[in-house]
């Protein structure tokens, strides 16, 4: 489970969260949505304990990410960045098996390879890309890639940075379809950030809306089209006129 | 007047908070050297990149600075008839300073640049990130390899650049200035001390981490884009070469003061 209240984050004059409060039960997928700029990166920085909060609590299963135990938790979690943040001097199936050759979870690095190339196929990568680097793949298949090594070490939970941003749509869609496969499969919790409706419409369990640092809508995917709430409503009809203010 | 003062305060502030930034750095990497785990592939591909691939520039410079320094010497000594010191002059002056400096200065250029490059590119396309995030610290996997690999090859690089600077005055001596073979071997050698050796070789380790701590902490600090990167890698040649020059002197003057 994934508990986040009162969550405070300022970057020196600029407050991005004033006071988030989410809740993410087992097994369940929530989508975060938001306008350009609006702090949903920051979330997930500080759910990853790679940024610290001012004020406020993160939980992810009973523990705080932030705190002296965040490497329990860490190697608990997955992690799928915007660009994918594969390292650029390792083959793939190193960049897969990253947890297998380094650290507590280390094993031979044969039987690495093994469960690299198992994870790549899984998502629809042949065993011939194993041994290719990142920079020789395209932006879709380095999603793919990127999501296998979220998944390298069977995670509790996972969360997704805008995973389709940069892909067509045809290719967003492969991956959204992914994501939903593995999340129902592994019976992870999932994160996901995205302004991508049609991402929303194929991921998620729950949606939370942020704007203005705080979290304006919340509630399940049916309820999505039926709110009144306004932030939603301009958001998900893409809408210049309304509550969330554009620059034009 | 008060908007003088309240800019000298903001630069003297940053200042501070800046030199602070790299003690904390500095303490986290020294920290973390002696406790597992060690990344001991990266720590092989940093010995290759920072030691094997720098020795051709460190080379070619020592070659030409011996060369140019033997006639800089003949003529000078010419002056006062003692043409025959350039062999020992020479050979002192490579290993006491023109080695350690110009190999400090050249392995500078050549590796801090590449590890801020390097690193910074990582932080920006949130490689350091992923590292935290599948458990690894970014300083031992990063940095501590680089540095004990700096520590140990950038003395080896100085050994090497002393024995070709003195060759290059050696080829110069011999086929320009008429020295005789043998007697401008025996001058080298005679006249060096062990400790002229040692010193400039404890001046490569320590330039050896100025290096790599000013490659890796640019890297580490750097901001996003391009121009991020761009800034990442001028702020660590720049300092990493200051740094090397004010090492050197204070080195200099503990070692040979006396």
């Amino acid at each position: 489970m994934i508990e986040v209240s009162d969550l405070y984050k300022s970057f020196d004059q600029n407050h991005v969260l004033k006071g988030v409060n989410l809740k993410v039960d087992d097994g369940k997928s929530m989508v975060i949505i938001g306008a350009s700029g609006q702090g949903k990166s920051v979330i997930l920085k500080c759910l990853l304990g790679l940024s610290k909060p001012n004020s406020g609590k993160v939980l992810l299963n009973g523990i705080d990410p932030n705190s002296a135990q965040k490497n329990i938790i860490r190697s608990k979690v997955g992690m799928l960045f915007q660009g994918g943040a594969l390292f650029d001097s390792l083959p793939i199936w190193q960049n897969v098996a990253f947890r297998y050759l380094h650290g507590k979870q280390k094993i031979n690095a044969d039987e690495a390879k093994k469960i690299a190339i198992e994870k790549l196929e899984r998502v629809g990568l042949k065993k011939s890309f194993a041994d290719n680097f990142p920079s020789e793949l395209s932006g879709g298949m380095q999603k793919r890639v990127a999501l296998a090594r979220a998944i390298a070490t069977q995670p509790e939970i996972i969360f997704f940075d805008e995973p389709t941003t940069g892909l067509d749509p045809i290719m967003a869609q492969v991956i959204n379809d992914l994501i939903r496969e593995l999340v129902v499969e592994l019976g992870v919790t999932a994160v996901t950030i995205t302004h991508d409706i049609q991402s929303v419409r194929s991921i998620a369990d729950e949606v939370s809306l942020l704007h203005n640092g705080i979290i304006q809508w919340s509630g399940i995917l049916d309820q999505l089209d039926k709110s009144n709430n306004e932030y939603l409503k301009q958001f998900i009809a893409g809408s210049t006129i309304g509550p969330i203010e554009t620059l034009r | 007047m008060i908007g003088f003062i309240a800019q000298t305060g903001r630069l003297f502030i940053r200042l501070c908070s800046f030199i602070g930034e790299l003690i904390v750095f500095c303490f986290r990497v020294f920290a973390n050297i002696l406790t597992p785990p060690f990344f001991m592939r990266a720590f092989f591909s940093s010995l290759l990149q920072i030691g094997w691939l720098s020795l051709p520039v460190v080379g070619i410079t020592s070659f030409f600075t011996g060369a140019a320094l033997a006639l800089q010497i003949y003529a000078g000594g010419a002056r006062f008839n003692a043409e025959e010191v350039v062999p020992s002059i020479v050979a002192i002056g490579m290993v006491r300073e023109l080695g350690p400096v110009l190999g400090g200065l050249m392995v500078a250029a050549r590796v801090a640049s590449s590890i801020a490059a390097e690193i910074g590119t990582m932080k920006v396309t949130e490689q350091i990130d992923a590292l935290s995030t599948l458990s690894t610290d970014p300083i031992k996997y990063l940095v501590v390899p680089r540095l004990v690999a700096a520590f140990l090859t950038v003395p080896v690089l100085v050994g090497v650049g002393d024995s070709i600077g003195i060759l290059g005055g050696y080829v110069v001596g011999v086929t320009r200035l008429e020295f005789n073979n043998s007697i401008y071997i025996i001058n080298s050698v005679n006249y060096l001390e062990f400790w002229d050796i040692l010193s400039g070789l404890i001046k490569g380790a320590v330039f050896g981490c100025i290096i790599a701590l000013m490659g890796c902490f640019f890297g580490m600090r750097c901001e996003k884009g391009a121009r991020g990167v761009g800034q990442a890698t001028k702020s660590a040649v720049v300092s990493a070469s200051v740094l090397i020059l004010a090492a050197n002197y204070f080195l200099t003057e503990i070692f040979f003061s006396s």
